[in-house]
């Protein structure tokens, strides 16, 4: 069973139909949160790329930012920590010594970009650009081999990124769950 | 009422001093069975420090435990281990609860925090803390275990305590108002079919999940305990998710986002998933299935000497109720049924007990619990022969402690 595949439509809407037409009490409780209440909250991004920003980052710029905000924790080439390591380990993982970092594991590369967004550096998180995300997104993908040292990231071309273990995941088989859509 | 305050307090000065007589005179070879009532031997401490010499402390506007308790949690970093081997029963005091955190345990106002649901609903809404206390409450007891939990012991035996193999998980009595609920404000479209939560913590920590694997259990809790949530536990607002894995029950929630699939997290994709032998991962293992350990004794405990001790120990499962607890004494050759402490409820730590006479020799105490679907904690070799040794989370397997002849006891791998 492979995510993304479409493998069947869960009886969601069974249920939310009993909701809605189970004349719910009118608690009057809360208030309707407008466009702009959501904007600031909205921070989320999917493998489809829904959620990123404007902007754009590249790889050499992406090994300043790098240098200058993730190294000590990271190591200088992503590699050496003391943190999570980030570069190599891929035909690792079924192995005795697997390395789970983004080449060899993360299956979408929009999850890089979310992540760091919302939460790093540790020590400073939501302090960096959108453009600083992209460019950090480049370089940890070019320093995995999987895209050139010339490309460009954007909302546009960073979703269209295929990661070497996109595949490498199944649902559970004991939760009874499927996915809906391809994401 | 009227207080007789002469009369009781020249009987409590007799009985005191009766009593401080008869400790006297049993020093004096006076035996047991010659004395009916009990008896207070004459104290060492000098008498400005006898509780029954000097007036006692006044009361307090909250609750400190004895000074003569010490049971802990250990912490580290990002997490702290819940002392189950100092703790009786089956509720965890708020203050010994498990933490896990992603960034550090914020400090917010309640003031200014606020619960917004979104996404593909009908109407997206914002709430105030105060306001989603108006709404019809529900409590339930409920353990919250993180997929973490036991991590460390599948290629060998890492921890020395109970608390270190097994604490993080712990008990609560959470309160607050079911997702439910509030979705039927929001109203949700036939296309948000997952929830994405997310916290207002430093790591904004999110996760989705399939919305009718929840719904009729979720809770957006504000109390733990019948108290305000601890801050290490959401103040003011967390997600409460029986049965599942810890991380998902978001602390400190914020956001709720209805979305058409995963999200794909890196906390549901690079962090909380599962690696199989083959290299392929396991993603959305959200259960913590049936488990138990034996909490007394347990390692680093002693046994001070052969003859009776009560084996006791928790069982939970987040498939529903515990049905039944057996215990083994010598390495799981034989089985016997331990009692289940009332109430046993589901989602929820069960206490066990077993009678056990220790014979002074080597001894392998082990406990495998069954819940209401039928379930059996397996062994770790019965784990291990499906899922390797590499997947870290969701070690559910069967706890083995050595007692030695001596009467210490250490964690033991067994497999």
């Amino acid at each position: 069973m492979k995510i993304g595949r479409i493998i069947g439509f869960a009886i969601t809407g069974l249920c939310f139909g009993v909701l809605v037409q189970g004349e719910p009490i009118e608690f009057e409780i809360g208030q309707t949160a407008t466009q702009e209440d959501i904007q600031g909250w909205n921070i989320d991004v999917t493998p489809n790329g829904d959620g990123l920003p404007n902007g754009q980052g590249s790889v050499d710029e992406g090994a300043k930012v790098y240098a200058a905000k993730c190294a000590g924790c990271h190591g200088p080439t992503g590699v050496e920590g003391p943190y999570n390591r980030l570069v190599g380990g891929q035909g690792s993982l079924g192995t005795d010594r697997p390395h789970k970092t983004v080449g060899s594991y993360w299956p979408y590369a929009t999850t890089l970009f979310d992540y760091i967004f919302r939460a790093m550096p540790l020590t400073a998180p939501q302090s960096l650009s959108a453009n600083k995300v992209y460019a950090l997104v480049a370089w940890i993908l070019y320093r995995n081999d999987i895209i050139d040292e010339n490309m460009v990231l954007d909302r546009f071309t960073l979703p269209t990124i295929h990661m070497p273990n996109r595949h490498g995941f199944q649902i559970s088989p004991h939760m009874g769950i499927s996915l809906p859509t391809s994401p | 009422m009227r207080a007789k305050k002469s009369p009781a307090s020249k009987s409590k000065q007799s009985l005191s001093r009766r009593h401080f007589l008869l400790g006297a005179t049993s020093l004096l070879g006076v035996t047991a069975s010659q004395v009916l009532l009990p008896v207070i031997p004459a104290s060492s401490q000098p008498a400005s420090q006898d509780p029954m010499r000097v007036p006692g402390g006044p009361a307090s506007v909250y609750g400190r435990r004895s000074v003569h308790e010490q049971a802990q949690r250990l912490p580290s970093a990002t997490r702290s281990l819940t002392p189950l081997q100092d703790l009786h029963g089956i509720i965890t005091p708020s203050a010994l609860h498990f933490e896990r955190h992603h960034n550090g345990v914020p400090l917010i106002d309640p003031a200014q925090h606020r619960l917004l649901i979104h996404g593909l609903v009908e109407r997206p809404m914002l709430f105030q803390v105060d306001e989603l206390k108006l709404f019809p409450a529900v409590s339930r007891l409920g353990f919250i275990e993180c997929s973490g939990n036991t991590g460390k012991e599948w290629k060998r035996a890492h921890g020395k305590t109970a608390q270190e193999t097994h604490g993080l998980t712990s008990t609560s009595e959470w309160t607050g108002v079911m997702l439910k609920t509030l979705l039927e404000q929001t109203g949700v479209k036939p296309e948000g079919l997952w929830l994405l939560a997310e916290g207002s913590d430093a790591a904004a920590m999110t996760r989705s999940f399939p919305v009718e694997a929840i719904i009729d259990e979720a809770v957006i809790c504000y109390a733990q305990n019948g108290e305000p949530l601890r801050p290490e536990q959401g103040y003011p607002l967390r997600l409460l998710l029986p049965g599942w894995e810890g991380n998902t029950n978001i602390k400190w929630v914020r956001r709720l986002k209805l979305i058409p699939g995963p999200a794909m997290t890196r906390e549901e994709t690079a962090k909380y998933t599962d690696l199989m032998p083959d290299g392929v991962a396991q993603q959305f293992t959200f259960v913590m299935e049936a488990k138990s350990v034996i909490t007394h004794p347990s390692g680093n405990q002693r046994i001070p000497k052969p003859g009776f001790v009560e084996i006791r120990g928790l069982a939970w499962s987040g498939r529903g109720a515990i049905t039944a607890v057996e215990v083994s004494v010598d390495g799981g050759h034989t089985w016997r049924t331990a009692e289940l402490q009332g109430p046993v409820l589901p989602k929820c730590h069960t206490r066990f007990r077993l009678a056990w006479q220790w014979d002074g020799k080597e001894a392998i105490l082990q406990s495998r619990c069954i819940d209401d679907t039928g379930y059996r904690q397996p062994t770790l070799q019965e784990l291990v022969k499906v899922r390797g040794t590499n997947s870290y989370y969701h070690n559910h397997a069967i706890q083995s402690w050595k007692v030695l002849e001596n009467g210490h006891v250490e964690n033991v791998y067994i497999r």
